[in-house]
This record gives structure tokens, sequence and C-alpha cells, in this order.
């Protein structure tokens, strides 16, 4: 134990780093080289060697640094846990048909009350019957947080996904006053606010918005100026794919920015700087492009069909959105429950993560992922 | 486009809106295509509250309660100029021989204008503004003006108050000469002993300038007294005691007589003479006596070489049986007529000669403003009959309900629609238009346009929206179709002989509608084929044809079933109308033939006609049907209906709607106001007044803060109610169901984003009466966003529009492009998308809603014209929610400019919009007032006039045809854009167009042989010609 801690001391400066990983009530050591961890599978492959677990198929899990247990499920949170492991990467293995998947998510790790999540989900308490997480792309977005390193970060954008749910969106806006500042000195100007999210709602069961949130924009467009009529329509018109940048009223979950947990702040920045057009396109193209173009065509009373696109230069586009969907879902994508979502906001996790499409776009996303 | 600021995420933003615009080529051709004018305001001034006439100018002015004063005089020659006070203009006094005018605002401010030539026209303009004050501490009566009497001098004003004393300010500039104050003391003290025993002062109510000598006033005191004033002098030369309180006065043209009128309903004549010191009346009359009698407020006594005086009063009416008539009353020889208006009398004024010199009045107008409208009467005819209007126009004689825009009518209907109105007209005049000052330069229209309203009282009125005077040219009734609770017969008119007081209404303006159901919602004329469709409230559509004569004719009547085979609906609506059975006598014009019931009776809410294939499709909120009315037959119907949608059925939709609308509209208003009222106060100044005030405010507040406005968030679902609502219906002969053939097809377009395709088989002409048309549904498109349909368009194969019906056959329109594919436009509410054809797939969009909120709400094709270009572009017209104006160019969706036109809270302006197929448009001010626009450079009708006080002031109608002063700029050929010279050979072409009856000739050889025009007039102007006649290429 002594060599190991010394061991993983110096792993910092040496590029290694120790992993301890537990299967039932067995533990294993080995370590890894921290500069190329390699692939999740290679990752999975080895840990079955190291338990003598060859053919089972098992569920891999790290406790990250606030404790909470993660899955491992794919290259990009692998990677994340393994760079952001500090000193040891500790793993959780489950045989796959025994998995406890509640295990997963907040405050599984460490047992004590978080106030901020149980502020803002009071039916924490109650636990919900758990339900059998499927594989990353079984699953689809349902809303997200984004374009969090290029907001101020007393604002949120969220995305709420329409399309496919039967929820309705489920909120109200309404007028109101907020005060901005000026060179003039402060100013109380007239704004638009949520006013009542519904129960059961696609916007309450995210968690992302609050009532008395000041909406800022609309899929891009301010809103200032403009009169919660025109901004209902806006919404309206948009509610398919509905992105709107909030300044929520309770700033205190807000994502904060290269915290020194952000392991990846550094690569994020690179990123930001390097893709800046590609990201801001994407941010806001893919709603003009994807969703809302599945007008349908009966023909002859025959099968209803979506209508094609004409124009031969969209399709690269649409296969972009393809692509950043299931990214989107591979993301963070066995988080089990929506217990989960507030509070990896709240413990400012910034993932962060790039990947180059298969075709010439590069692509990125930015912040959790929120998934039902 | 949405404000750019600063901040991360904008340059994508940027980049997006900068994209389509920064073609500078093209931005110059935008220049070239589009600029945004209001131009002319037609229809009558809402809420008028001021008249006045000047004889010399030959110029009418009108005030309004909202501080607009609008001059008129020869057809065309109008003027339109605003207070900066929004306070009504309570007096109107055009000086005597002067482009001048004085205006008395409620304030108790006065305002001079002045007509003032500037680039060869006139311009009203105001020059001055005054209010009078009195020496400090003085109560405001005592300087509260009540009369104004500009001097012959026209340098002084003479400004009668409620105190009693006469103010003399000088012009322009509105000094007040101190020492010319006539006070009411030193009347008083100027007056023989046994009149001053009696308070005989009060407030001024006439001041009259003797007829023949200026230096002579007359002063009548509200108590009854009334002296003549020598102003020279400063004497009483006479004066004159009635019993009862003065209401107005006149003074015969030779000076020596006087008439008053006084408030119980009598008037007394007063020798002028200097023998009697304590006159009598020479004889004193009550017309409508012996029972008490409303006050006589205004009596003009006029004389006239015939020998008997005019005396037309105001008033007078018999308390208890016709006190809530509102009548002017004309006396002349054994003839009395009370002329009967259906709305209040502001003012009137009579029309005499206008030399001073001449010995007699002989009036011969009456002009009578009242509330709702102007009514004009000849009074050198016998039976003095009502003169038609040729502008002033009352819109709202029955409130309008749709409207309906026909540009570039051929000659032969045009005559044929005057022709019928002109048998209409008979009980008019057949006096030229009186009041015709001025010169109008505009050149005359180069074609001849049609505006269609629709009524609530179920009638239709063409108007003739050529040029800058709304004319009324024919009036179609289609109450005669139906079966109505009140008897046609019962005529208001029909009084005995000796009936007492002579009644006799006048006027247009007739607001109550004997049945709702009646109302007008939708209107289709071809313009080629004569064939019109107008639909109802109660699921009405009416065919009708243009008969020039008279016909005995039974309408056929077929009931056409929305609902199909859905079951258990039951409609809570009105029920529909019934129609007449048997033959029904109809007047030459148009005469329906054809009449179809939707059944349930809900309002029409789309309407289209197919003169060619002989086809009316007609929409409610339950489905669509198509009507053969060729063979009277129904082809088919088809149901809209969701299943779910319980709303649409249970009774008129505009109710529901319109509460919610309202409830929404007043909710707004009072937050509005809220939010207003804290804004005036000034900030930053405590005192106690301001915390009083600030803490009556605050339950208000709290109460907005209780109950905010809120909206719900959702997006639209099938389910959602009046899904089934038909916005748009459209015919067209394209690809639908493979690209070889094309064939007839009928287009529906709902209000949950559906739009319905049937291929329809029309049998060739030879056998039209024999096969029946067929119908089949080829294509139904569901809209994602499922915003209301509010257009469809097939563009042909250059992308262009494909032409109206028999427009092709009348050689007005190139054949459309059957080679090239076709494309679909379908415009909702939230955005504008292009299909191919006939495999639909998504083409192009532009996104509207989603990017800045607005909504369409009217949408049009228009055909913008340059002067550069030969033959101009087609673009879509549009107007959103919010009363933006915006051009979306074709077929490239690109947003090319945008005008703020109509204020977003003007709901029913927005509604009231309607474009015409040239880049100009309408909407409805107030209810009696359309204001037009252009977004065209090249179609602009505006007022364009001269009026000079030095022209002739004798009568002398004949001189004023033809051109008289050459214009500046010809705006309908569009030499608008500044900077640019002027092209040779102008002269000669506005000339030539300006002269109505070559212009009749060219277009007849136009429209006879299309081949032979040119060799007889310059080339420039048959090209111009051309241009603005076959402009739809």
């Amino acid at each position: 134990m002594n060599r190991s801690h010394r061991h993983a001391a110096g792993s910092g400066c040496l590029g290694t780093m120790e992993v301890k990983s537990k299967f039932g009530a067995e533990f294993r050591r080995f370590s890894l080289e921290r500069s190329k961890p390699g692939k999740f599978e290679e990752f999975y492959g080895l840990l079955q060697h190291v338990h003598k677990i060859p053919n089972v198929d098992v569920l891999v899990g790290y406790a990250d640094i606030h404790g909470d247990l993660l899955p491992i499920n794919n290259d990009d949170n692998y990677h994340k846990a393994v760079s952001t492991a500090n000193p040891l990467l500790r793993i959780f293995i489950q045989k796959k048909e025994e998995a406890d998947y509640s295990a997963f998510g907040t405050d599984t790790l460490i047992k004590k009350k978080n106030v901020l999540s149980n502020v803002l989900r009071p039916d924490n308490h109650r636990k919900k019957p758990h339900i059998v997480i499927s594989m990353p792309q079984d699953f689809r977005p349902v809303s997200s947080i984004i374009d969090v390193d290029i907001l101020p970060e007393t604002h949120r954008r969220v995305r709420l996904y329409k399309y496919g749910t039967e929820k309705p969106l489920g909120f109200y806006i309404r007028d109101g006053s907020s005060v901005r500042v000026t060179p003039h000195g402060l100013e109380k100007v007239p704004g638009i606010f949520i006013s009542r999210l519904v129960p059961g709602g696609l916007a309450q069961s995210t968690g992302l918005l609050a009532v008395n949130d000041e909406v800022l924009e609309v899929n891009g467009i301010e809103v200032s100026g403009k009169s919660l009529d025109q901004v209902t329509d806006m919404m309206i018109a948009n509610s398919r794919n509905l992105i709107i940048t909030v300044r929520p009223a309770n700033q205190r979950n807000n994502v904060v920015r290269n915290s020194r947990t952000s392991g990846s702040s550094g690569q994020s920045t690179d990123n930001s700087l390097l893709g800046y057009p590609q990201q801001i396109e994407r941010s806001f193209e893919p709603e003009d492009e994807d969703s809302e173009e599945d007008d349908i065509i009966i023909e002859d009373n025959g099968v209803p069909q979506q209508i094609p696109k004409a124009v031969a230069n969209t399709e690269s586009l649409e296969s972009l959105t393809q692509i950043e969907l299931s990214l989107e879902s591979g993301q963070n994508g066995f988080i089990p429950s929506n217990e989960v979502s507030i509070a990896s906001i709240a413990s400012s996790t910034n993932t962060e993560f790039e990947t180059h499409a298969p075709d010439q776009k590069l692509l990125e996303e930015d912040g959790t992922i929120i998934t039902l | 486009m949405p404000e750019v600021s600063g901040g991360g995420c904008r340059p994508s933003r940027m980049r997006r809106f900068l994209r389509p615009g920064h073609d500078p080529v093209r931005e110059r051709l935008k220049r070239d295509l589009f600029q945004f004018n209001k131009t002319v305001e037609h229809g009558f001034p809402h809420q008028p509250s001021a008249l006045g006439y000047s004889p010399s100018l030959r110029i009418l002015a009108i005030g309004t309660r909202s501080g607009a004063i609008k001059l008129y005089g020869a057809p065309g020659v109008e003027f339109m100029g605003l207070h900066r006070e929004n306070n009504t203009v309570t007096q109107i006094h055009l000086l005597p021989g002067q482009c001048q005018l004085v205006t008395l605002l409620d304030d108790n401010s006065l305002h001079l204008w002045s007509l003032k030539i500037k680039g060869g026209a006139s311009e009203l303009q105001e020059d001055e503004s005054f209010t009078l004050r009195g020496p400090p501490g003085a109560a405001p009566s005592a300087t509260q003006i009540t009369v104004v009497l500009p001097h012959s001098s026209c340098e002084l004003l003479y400004l009668g108050t409620e105190s009693g004393n006469v103010f003399v300010v000088q012009l322009p500039a509105f000094r007040v000469l101190e020492d010319r104050t006539i006070s009411s003391d030193a009347v008083l003290q100027r007056l023989p002993e046994e009149a001053r025993h009696r308070r005989v002062f009060e407030m001024v109510e006439a001041l009259q300038e003797h007829p023949r000598d200026p230096n002579q006033i007359l002063i009548g005191y509200s108590r009854g007294l009334v002296v003549i004033w020598d102003l020279q002098g400063s004497r009483v030369l006479y004066h004159f005691l009635s019993s009862q309180q003065l209401e107005n006065i006149c003074w015969q043209r030779d000076g020596l007589l006087l008439v008053s009128c006084h408030s119980d309903g009598s008037y007394c004549q007063w020798l002028v003479s200097s023998d009697a010191q304590q006159p009598e009346p020479l004889r004193s009359l009550v017309p409508y006596g012996p029972f008490p009698c409303k006050a006589i407020t205004k009596i003009l006594w006029l004389t006239s070489r015939q020998g008997l005086p005019f005396i037309i009063f105001q008033g007078g009416m018999p308390r208890a049986s016709y006190g809530d008539r509102h009548c002017i009353s004309v006396v002349h020889d054994s003839q009395q007529t009370a002329f009967d208006f259906t709305s209040r009398v502001i003012d009137f004024t009579v029309l005499t000669e206008a030399d001073p010199t001449a010995a007699f009045d002989d009036p011969y107008v009456l002009v009578v403003l009242a509330e709702e409208e102007l009514v004009v009467i000849d009074l050198q005819t016998a039976g003095w009959p009502p003169v038609q209007l040729p502008y002033l126009a009352s819109l709202h004689c029955s409130a309008i309900t749709c409207s309906h825009h026909v540009s570039n009518i051929p000659l032969k209907l045009w005559e044929r629609i005057i022709a019928a109105g002109s048998r209409q007209n008979s009980h008019f005049s057949t006096m030229e238009w009186p009041i015709d000052g001025g010169t109008s330069l505009t050149p005359a229209p180069p074609q001849r346009d049609l505006l269609l309203t629709g009524h609530e009282d179920g009638t239709v009125r063409f108007w003739d929206a050529s040029g800058v005077c709304l004319r009324l040219l024919y009036k179609l009734s289609t109450v005669h179709v139906f079966l109505t609770d009140t008897d046609p017969n019962e005529n208001l008119n029909t009084q005995g002989e000796d009936e007492w007081p002579p009644l006799r209404k006048v006027g247009s303006f007739d607001p109550y509608s004997d049945d709702p159901r009646l109302g007008i919602q939708k209107i289709f004329l071809c313009k080629y084929s004569g064939y019109l469709a107008v639909a109802g409230t109660a699921g009405q559509v009416l065919v009708l044809e243009l008969n020039d004569e008279a016909a005995e004719q039974t309408v056929e009547q077929v009931e056409a079933d929305l609902l199909q085979d859905q079951e258990g609906y039951r409609w809570k609506g009105h029920e529909r109308l019934t129609a007449r059975s048997g033959p029904v006598h109809f007047e030459p014009g148009f005469q329906p033939f054809v009449l179809v019931q939707c059944q349930p009776p809900a309002v029409v809410t789309s309407l289209a006609l197919h003169s060619e294939w002989r086809l009316v499709a007609f929409g409610t909120s339950h489905g669509f049907g198509l009507f053969d009315h060729q063979q009277q037959r129904q082809v088919f119907v088809k149901c809209t209906l969701h299943p779910s949608d319980q709303l649409a059925l249970e009774g008129p939709l505009s109710r529901v709607k319109s509460l919610k609308k309202s409830l929404r509209q007043s909710f707004r208003r009072m937050r509005r106001s809220r939010v207003s009222s804290r804004k005036r106060l000034p900030a930053g100044t405590p005192g106690e007044v301001q915390e009083g005030s600030a803490k009556a405010e605050r339950p208000g507040l709290q109460n907005m803060e209780l109950a905010p406005v809120q909206r719900k968030i959702e997006a639209r679902s099938a389910e959602d109610s009046f899904t089934g609502f038909v916005r748009t219906l459209y015919f067209a002969d394209t690809y639908l169901r493979d690209s070889s053939r094309h064939c007839p097809s009928l287009w529906a377009g709902t209000n949950g984003g559906t739009i319905y395709a049937f291929s329809l088989r029309v049998p060739p002409a030879e056998r039209r009466m024999d096969e029946p048309v067929r119908a089949e549904q080829a294509k139904e498109i569901q809209l994602m966003h499922r915003a209301p349909v509010v257009g469809i368009l097939v563009l042909d194969g250059h992308s262009v529009p494909l032409p109206e019906p028999l427009e092709v056959a009348h050689d007005l329109s190139k054949s459309p492009d059957m080679q090239g594919s076709h494309q679909l436009l379908v415009v909702s509410e939230e955005q504008f998308k292009v299909f191919t054809l006939p495999k639909v797939s998504a083409k192009l969009k532009l996104k509207l809603t989603a990017l800045e909120g607005s909504r369409v709400r009217r949408v049009s094709v228009a055909h913008f014209g340059s002067r550069r270009a030969e033959d101009g572009e087609h673009h879509l017209a549009v107007l959103t929610n919010l009363g933006d104006i915006q051009v979306v160019s074709l077929p490239h969706l690109k947003p090319q400019v945008r005008y703020s036109c109509i204020r977003r809270e003007d709901v029913s302006g927005i509604a009231s919009c309607v474009f015409t197929k040239y880049g100009q448009g309408f909407y409805l001010i107030s209810p009696s007032e359309f204001e037009r626009f252009s977004l065209s450079t090249k179609w602009l009708v505006e007022p364009r006039c001269l009026v000079d006080s030095a022209e002739t002031k004798n009568r002398c109608p004949g001189n004023r045809a033809g051109p008289k002063k050459a214009p500046s700029r010809a705006r309908i050929s569009g030499t608008q854009s500044d900077g640019e010279e002027k092209l040779p050979g102008l002269g000669m072409e506005r000339a030539l167009l300006s002269d109505e009856r070559v212009l009749k000739e060219i277009q007849s050889t136009l429209e006879g042989d299309r081949g032979s025009c040119g060799n007889w007039c310059s080339p420039r102007a048959a090209v111009e010609c051309s241009l603005s006649n076959g402009g739809a290429e």
C-alpha cells in the first residue's frame, strides 16, 4: 500500500495514474498512462481482464471529484474520468443483469444532504422507482444547456426538444421589469419573465427553467424591445426546437467557468477559439434545418410521408444534425434520473469535448446534456 | 430586422442578415423599385367638428376632433393639416380672399394656416399660433373665445369671449390691439339709459361685419342684446333687445335687416333704421310652434333675384315629437323642407354669389356637415335634390366588413358598371360639383381601378379608386335575394303632403343593419368576364353576372353540407338566411343567379372564383366546397374539421374570437395606460403632491402584479381549435400529379397548417354543359409548424406567378411558362415556403415569426415596375400583425424592404388592409376613412394641386378642364427620386395623358387593336400606356 501511495503521489509528474477497481467485494489496482489513456473499449477489456470476468457484461462507474458515482461507457466520459482523477481513479463495476442503476448520480457515494438540490427539486426525497437505463444510442435528448462557454455566467441557454415527445412545453411568460446596468447607471427596463411552469410539462421536468427567470433571447434573437405577444409568437414558432436564454432568478446554480474542477478547461478554451464560427453556426443553424423540415405530404390519399428537401446543399447539414444528436445522447447518456441534472450543473461540471464528424465539419458540444 | 447588439453570439446573426443585402446592384434596384408613402386619405373625416368655406377660393374646410383640418376644392384638390395639439377644432375661418385660414381649438388657441406655393404646388402649413390671455388674475372665461370674426381687411380678427368683451388681434402675428378692445362696459356706457337696466351682456354669441360698411360690426350677446358698433367712433349705432336668449344672428346683404334666432325656437327680423330708439322686432316667428320648440342655433337670410328670400335655419324642431331629429330647414316662397339627417349636424353653410357688390345673395347650394357625412343640396333645382359627392364619401354608411381591389379594369366593364350606377343616381342633381376651387395638377390616372367594399347591411359598393378621389360608382345590394324581417317597401320618405314638419330624409349614413347575417365577408370579381362572387356571414355564397338590363329571375339555391357524414355535431350559431322563392326583380347591374348556402351556416372565410372554368370555391370554419356555376351543380365538399374541435361547431367564430381578442386588447390597453401614466410623472421631485399621487397609484400597480398578463407557450397541435378553418382558396393550372401533364387544380389552406390540393377535370368548352366537372384529392400537405395558411400561389417555369383566369385569353398577360417546373409557394402566418411540383419537396423557406415575432396578416403578389427596367418584377407584399409592411422577393424569398405602416394596436386597421396588384394598398384609419399607401416608386396616387388667391373669383365651371400649368414632377411615371433629371418630352406625354379624352382613345385602341397604336401619338406615350395597361406581363 505504501508503495502504491507513493506511486500515486508521484503520478502527477510522472504521467501515470493509479486505478483502484472494485467488482463485488474484490479490489484490483493498476496504473494507467494519464497522457494516453486509450479508448474505452481497451479500458473495458482491461477491467474484464484484471477482474478475470472476460465474458461478463458489466457496467463501469467511477467516483468523481465530488464523490458522485458517474458512469463510464464511452470514450468521452472515460477520458473525463481519467483527466479529473486526482489522485487516483476509483472504478466500480457491476454486473449488467444485477446492476443498481439508482446507484449512479449525485449524492450516491457521499451521503450528505445536498441542500441546493433539495431546494430545487423537492421531490428529491420521494424515491422514484428506478428505471432501467439503456445504452446511449437509445437516448433522445429532451433538453440541454448549451453555449456555456460563450455566455456570461449569469445567463443560461436552454434548449428544449419538443419533437418526438407528447409532453407539452408547459410554461407561461409574462411582462415585467428588470434592472439593467447601463453606462448611465442602473435603469429599469421592461422584460419578459417565465411566470408559470405546468406540472409535468417539458419545461418543468428539465429543471432548467424556473418561475421568474428572465427571458433574454429566443433562438438567438434578443427579446428586448419586443412585446409579450411577439415573444409568445416567436416561442411558438420555434416550439419544435426552442432555445431560450434566460437569466435565472436563482443565480446560485450558475455554471462557474474555469473552476479548478474543470480539468479540461484549458482544452475547452482552445476549442472555443478554434471552432468559434462553427460553434455559433451549430448553435443556431440546426434549428433552421432539422426538425421543422418534416412537413408531411399525402399523395393521392396514400400514406403520409415526410417531405424531402429539394436542394442538395442542405443535406450535409442534415447529416450534421444527426451526428450532433447522437453525440448529445452519448454525452453523459448514462445519467439515469432527473435528479442528476441540476446537481451536476450545480456542482460546476462543465464537460467539454470535441470530435470530428465523418465529413469535413468540426463539431462541438458544450455543456451538460440532461436526459430523461 | 431585429436590432443587432453586442454580445458573444452575434456574428452569426449579423452574417445571416447581411448576407442577402450586400449586393450594391440589388440595393440600387431596390431603391428604384420600392418606396413607401402614405399618399392620401379617402372617405369622410372621422369625428368632424368644424366647417369653413371660402367663397373666393371655393374651398371647403373641415376640422376634426383629433385636430386635423382638411381642405377640399375641385376633385383632386385636397390638403390636410394636423395641429400639434390633438385638440378639437371648434371653428375654421377662411380669411376672405386669402389663401389663409384661422382655426380655433377647444384649448382656446388660435392657429393661422396658409397655402403656400412650393415647387409649383400648394402646401398647407401652419404659420402662427396664439392663445388669448387676460390680465393676471382674470377668470379664464374672460378670454375664452366664443366667436371669431375675420375682418374683411384681412388684418384684424375680432374675438368674442365668454366675458362679453370683444378683443382685437392683428394678423398675421396675432398681436393684441388692446386699445381697440370693445369691452362690455364700454358698450353699456354707450347704451341709452332705458336699455341699461337689464343684465344684457354675458357672452358674445355673434359677431358680424356690416356687409357694406367695414366700419360697423354687430355684436350679439347671449342674453338677447344686439348692438351695431361703430369701430371708428367707438359708439353704439343701433341696439336691439330680444326677450329670448340669443343663439345667432344674420345680416341681410344690404345691411338693412337683421335676423336673430333664439333658444326658444323663434327667429326675429329687425329693421336697421335710426328712427326708433327702442325698436321692436319687425316680425317674430316660431316656425314649428306653437308647442315648445328646440333652439334655432343658426339662421341665414339670403336674398334672391326672384324676390322672396331663402331662410335656412338649423334646429327649431318641436321639442316633444321631433326633438331628437337633426334638421336643417329651408324656407323659400311657399316651399319649406326640413332636411332630416341621420347624424348630428355639426354646421352648415350656403354657397351664394361670391361678389360682395352683387345685389342679391342668390344661394345655390346648401352644404351640411353632419357627424357622419357631408350632404350637399342643390337649391336652384326644383325639389332641392342632393348633389352627388365626388369625394368625402361616407364609406361607413353601413359598417365596412371586407374589401377587395381590382386593378386595371377593362374599359368595357368600367363603362357598364358606371352605366348601372348612373341609373341608381337618378335622384341626384345634375348640377356640376359646386366646390371647385384650386387646380389639380395630378395627371389623369393611367388605369382604372376598382375598390369593392362589403358592408354589414349586405351591400357591396364599387368605388372608383383610380385617383385621388374615391368616388362611388355603383351599389349592389344582396338583400333582395333573401326574406328579411323588414319590408323593403317601407319607405320613410313617403309622407303625406300635409305632414308637418315637412321632414325629408337626406344622406346615406344608415348604420343600422336589418340582419347581421346579411353582412358581406368575401368578394371576388373577375374583371374580364363580369362574374362576381360574394359571400356572407351566414354561409351564403352568391354568384352574380353583370347584366345591362333589368331582369326578373329566379336564383338557383343549393345547400352545401360541409359536415357531410360527421355525426353528433350541433350548430349553436345563427340560422341560415331564407331565400325568396320564385323570380325576383333585379335592377340593371350585377344580378345573382346562384345561391350556395353552407351548412352549418358559418361565416364564409375564403372565396375563389375561376371565370374561365366557371367554378366557385368557398370555405368556412368547417370545410370547403367547389361549385360549378355553369351547370349549377356542386362538384364536391370537403370537411376540414378535426373531430375534437367542438368550438368551431358551436357558433359564429367571430363572436368567440372577437371576445377573446377584445378582452386581451382591453387588458393590454389598461396596462399600457398605467405604464404611460407612470412615465409621465416627473422624476426626482419629491413633494407632498407627488407622494399623494404615488400612493394613489400604488393599488393599481399592485393589482397589476397580482394579475399579470400571461401567455401560454405551447406548440400547436392537431387538436387545437379552429384548425379546420379554411383561410385561403386558390385555382391553378399546374402540374399536380405528374410533370408531363398539367391540369386544373384547387388548393385550400387551413388554420391548422394543412394544404389540400384537388385535381380537377373541366370538360372542354363544347361539352361544358354535358359532362360533369370532376375533382379528386391529389395531395395533402401538413406543415409541421401548423401555423395558419394565409396564401397559396403557383409560380410557373420562369418563377412568375400564374396569371389570373382569362388574363391570357384577353391578351393582357404572357402565357405562363409550362415547360419548366412549377413551384408551389405556401405562406403561413409564420413562414414562407417554396415546394417543387409535382413531386412536393421543400426548396426554400423564409421564417418570419421565429426571427422577429411578427406574423403575416395579409399577403399579395404585386408587380413592381421601375423607370429604368422595362418590365419590373413580381414580389410579395406582406402586412404583419405589427403593422409592418414588407416586400419579400419572388422566387427567392429574400426580404427586400420593410416599412412600419399601421400602429400595431390598430387591429381593425390591420385587418382592413388590402393590397393592389401594383404595390399600393388601402387600410381603414377610422370607420369612414381609407388611408392609401404605395410601396412602389412607379405607382403613386397622391393629391398635387394649386390654389391661388389671384385666381378668378367668379364662378366659371368651364375653365377647369384641361391642364393649366405644367407640373414639375409627374408622380405616376416615377420621376420621383431626387436628383434625377427630367426626361425630355415628358411635358408632351403628360399633356397627352392628362387629357382624359386622349387617354381613353389610347386605351380603347390598345384594348381593341393592340397592334396599331403608336402611329399617331408619340412613341413615348405609347410605351407609357402599354406599361400601365398590360403591366402584368
